[in-house]
């Protein structure tokens, strides 16, 4: 039990202390940036009494934008409090299946950059399937998800199968597919197949009531079946990776490729399967969120949905678990921003400067020792070392 | 100058690397330390350079008590090192590297290497060594960019020179060039502290000999003792260097390779019209210096080489074409030249290293699903069938000495059913008790009837093991010759020179 405790203890300090340290440092920020606050510099005591209050307001507001709100509780619908939640969640649905899709990809020693390619394809297949054809409502949703499934798992394959014939670099041409995605959606909303009747702006037909996912928690929230799909994605990458000789393949070729090819595991093989894999998880996300919050493919529906993910898998340490928290505590700082900046003076752009010091002092933690002087910080298995020789 | 230890301790943790060491160098003294893998002297070399701190003891200057925090005190007081691993920027030129660290620049920071070029020849010149200032490293052979880092050690003024195993990574031929080197180092005034575990290469260099076993200093020897008494100081109990051989008895062709060729990605032949047999109960050996193709001849037979031509049949299946899983799984053990590249995963534990051939077999695999427990069941079976020293199975494989590693794949590898054992450079980086182990098994593994094809740079272990010896120079085997042939004809062979 105490060993489970140090493991605990082990993977999950240095994001925690990350996690405090950016919130203090953007604290700084918050404060530093604010008319009101800046107003009274000349008074010390009222300086730091505004600028805690300042302060104390944008994370009160982050926090009420993100997981419980007492202003929409009230009498015996206490419940609707829970809004904001439902909202993080939503967002953070199609960012645990993209970070996923980057997390695996690191565990067999590849960075796939192109989740935002996949997940556009992914959209495109299940919009098509769920606006076009009638089936009865479950198997719709399965046919449409698996329709994302497939065609974001060739795009995906595409790149593996080209770097294990031709050696050309996934990172490169992920970064290019995605410009296609991007592109080719555009395009193809403009094409009779896909643009709604009597529309001009891009926007495809809203998917059949049949290929929607269920809400799970009434009509007033957009909570959808999607974050059980997520999560028992989450599962299979688990699963995969610590349970099959699939996975142990993957695992092995990611930490020393040439062993694993002298003992006899086929590198091209795993190099296209996982990037199948990551396209289709990635492709499922673009799925989930078409069919769970959208039920529309438009022109930007991959949002940021695919860069975001490489951050996500980056600070879940590309394993699924982590990759999980770290998508939810994104949907929580992307969604509570949104009300922060509404009803504070404090702008949404406050939440990139949290995200981006969480990654950095990640990123560092020999910083993160130095400040909080702890010893044994785990950092062995950081995945971001290998990068572009790997 | 002359170097004083006395009563050097230093533990890490319950381990206790150093206990209590004394030791002297006098001046133009060549002192040998000599140990197995773990028993200190790198910890006590890391401190006579101030790479780690000792718990207690002195170090003393010319009777003078010094006290080292870092490299750069070390090299004040003129205590020089060279790593094994070189500590070389090999995009750099040899005079970039020999300045790195003490550039001196013109006002406006301009690099000034006029001076450090003509101190740099001066000094080559007074050692005899041949050396262009201005080659780039990563073009240099191994034992050019290890005189680099003596010179680099001597030019700022170096009396005390310490060299961590520095024949590891040499060819005889360049070992012998530096034991020469050594010579004129020490008629030169310089005391040299040779670490080394190679007892042939302590014998004929050193003046005298310390021996340090688990941290101690357990005896002073001669260089005059036998390689055997030194190895059993060594490794603390009597050593056979010279394993029992029974006779051979050679039976049906196993391996038969036919006008063999491998070319590199560009169409450059690194091993030519190669043709050679190995039979069942045979060991040949591939001997040679290293570079001469015998890496990748050692590859092709596993197919691990991309372009080859010709014929590799084993037990009249040809092996061409296959991949590298079917190439092993036709009776092919195969123990890659270097453990931690190619041979073991390294953060992988000892358990999933020991089924990287087998995880999609009964039965650790049912399905695809993989069973822990049927790994660590067979684990615990072959840790103790190959006398594997580690705390636990679930360990991850770095946490083992490089005899341990090489254990792990032996025993992987020996237990597929197997008709041919495929061993490049399998002692190498050793000590002397796992070369004993690995010298055993493989004639172990003859006498079972199996065909052992052996790929080795050091002529002790070919003449210890092989039946028959074909001797390699670029790309071609030159001869194939019975092992009784001395010692000189073969060194004449593997210098290209064939009568």
């Amino acid at each position: 039990m105490k060993k489970f405790w140090n493991r605990i203890a082990g993977t999950a300090l240095l994001p925690a202390l990350s996690f405090l340290l950016a919130f203090v440092i953007s604290g700084l920020f918050i404060a530093l940036s604010d008319a009101k606050v800046l107003k009274e510099a000349s008074h010390p005591l009222k300086f730091m009494t505004t600028a805690l209050s300042t302060v104390g307001n944008a994370y009160l507001a982050l926090f009420q934008g993100s997981i419980f709100d007492p202003n929409l509780a009230h009498g015996h619908t206490v419940w609707q409090g829970f809004y904001p939640l439902s909202e993080t969640i939503v967002t953070a649905t199609p960012l645990i299946l993209t970070g996923l899709a980057v997390a695996l990809a690191f565990q067999s020693g590849l960075f796939n950059i192109g989740a935002q390619g996949q997940f556009i394809f992914g959209a495109i297949g299940a919009s098509y399937v769920g606006f076009h054809f009638h089936f009865s409502p479950v198997l719709h949703v399965f046919l449409a998800l698996g329709a994302a499934i497939a065609l974001s798992a060739l795009y995906g394959g595409f790149v593996g199968l080209l770097k294990a014939r031709t050696g050309a670099h996934e990172v490169i041409v992920t970064i290019m597919l995605n410009y296609i995605a991007g592109f080719f959606i555009l395009w193809i909303l403009k094409t009779t197949t896909f643009l709604r009747p009597r529309r001009i702006d891009p926007i495809a037909p809203e998917v059949n009531p049949s290929a929607q996912l269920p809400h799970l928690a009434g009509a007033n929230f957009r909570l959808h079946a999607g974050i059980l799909i997520a999560l028992l994605a989450a599962y299979f990458v688990w699963w995969l990776l610590n349970r099959t000789t699939i996975g142990f393949q993957f695992r092995a070729v990611g930490a020393n490729a040439a062993a694993a090819k002298t003992a006899g595991i086929s590198v091209s093989r795993v190099t296209i399967a996982t990037m199948a894999l990551c396209g289709a998880l990635a492709g499922l996300g673009g799925g989930v969120h078409v069919l769970g919050s959208e039920h529309a493919l438009t022109a930007d529906i991959g949002g940021s949905f695919g860069f975001d993910a490489i951050t996500v898998a980056l600070l879940g340490r590309a394993k699924p678990t982590g990759t999980v928290l770290a998508a939810l505590l994104f949907g929580a700082l992307r969604t509570g921003g949104r009300t922060m900046q509404s009803n504070t003076t404090t702008p949404l752009d406050i939440v990139l400067v949290i995200q981006a010091l969480i990654v950095l002092f990640i990123a560092a933690p020999t910083l993160v020792r130095f400040i909080f002087r702890v010893k044994n910080l785990k950092t062995k298995d950081a995945m971001t070392a290998k990068g572009w020789n790997g | 100058m002359s170097l004083e230890l006395k009563g050097i301790t230093k533990s890490f943790g319950a381990l206790v690397a150093n206990d209590g060491i004394d030791l002297s160098v006098n001046r133009g003294e060549i002192h040998a330390i000599l140990g197995e893998n773990g028993a200190g002297k790198s910890t006590l070399m890391n401190i006579v350079y101030g790479l780690l701190q000792p718990d207690s003891g002195e170090i003393r200057v010319d009777g003078k008590v010094v006290t080292i925090h870092e490299p750069s005190d070390a090299l004040a007081v003129g205590i020089g090192m060279v790593h094994q691993h070189f500590m070389l920027i090999p995009v750099f030129t040899v005079l970039e590297n020999i300045v790195l660290g003490h550039e001196s620049t013109s006002k406006i920071g301009k690099l000034k290497l006029s001076e450090a070029r003509e101190k740099l020849l001066a000094l080559a010149a007074d050692f005899g060594f041949e050396i262009d200032p201005d080659a780039y490293i990563e073009n240099l052979p191994v034992g050019v960019q290890q005189r680099v880092e003596i010179l680099k050690a001597l030019i700022y003024d170096a009396k005390v020179l310490i060299l961590d195993e520095p024949t590891a990574v040499l060819t005889p031929q360049e070992t012998d060039e530096l034991i020469e080197v050594m010579k004129r180092l020490r008629s030169q005034g310089t005391s040299i502290i040779f670490i080394s575990h190679k007892l042939r290469e302590v014998k004929a260099v050193s003046d005298r000999i310390t021996v340090i076993r688990r941290g101690k200093v357990v005896a002073s020897a001669d260089p005059s003792s036998s390689q055997e008494e030194l190895a059993s100081l060594m490794v603390g109990r009597p050593v056979n260097l010279m394993p029992d051989k029974k006779r051979p008895n050679p039976g049906a062709p196993i391996l038969e390779v036919k006008d063999l060729v491998v070319l590199d990605p560009s169409g450059r032949p690194l091993v030519s019209d190669v043709s050679f047999t190995v039979h069942a109960g045979e060991v040949l050996a591939i001997a040679g210096v290293q570079g001469n193709g015998q890496s990748e001849l050692a590859e092709a037979v596993v197919n691990l080489q991309a372009h080859i031509r010709g014929s590799i049949e084993l037990g009249g299946v040809q092996l061409i074409g296959k991949s590298v899983h079917d190439s092993l799984h036709e009776g092919i053990a195969y123990v890659p030249e270097s453990r931690e590249l190619d041979g073991l995963i390294g953060s992988f534990s000892i358990a999933e290293n020991l089924i990287l051939d087998t995880h999609r077999e009964a039965p650790y695999a049912k399905g695809i699903t993989l069973s822990p427990k049927a790994v660590a069941t067979r684990a615990e079976v072959q840790v103790k069938e190959f006398d594997i020293r580690a705390q636990s199975i679930q360990d991850p494989v770095t946490s083992l000495s490089g005899g341990n590693k090489q254990k792990v794949v032996l025993a992987r590898e020996l237990s597929r059913p197997v008709k041919l054992l495929v061993a490049s450079q399998p002692t190498r980086g050793l000590d002397v008790g796992s070369i004993e182990f690995v010298h055993e098994r493989i004639l172990a593994e003859r006498d079972a009837g199996r065909a052992v094809l052996l790929f080795s740079t050091e002529l002790d272990e070919v003449t210890a093991l092989a039946d028959r010896i074909a001797v390699m120079y670029a790309g071609k085997i030159l001869a194939i010759v019975d092992a009784t042939v001395s010692r000189e004809e073969l060194g004449l062979l593997m210098a290209g020179v064939k009568k």
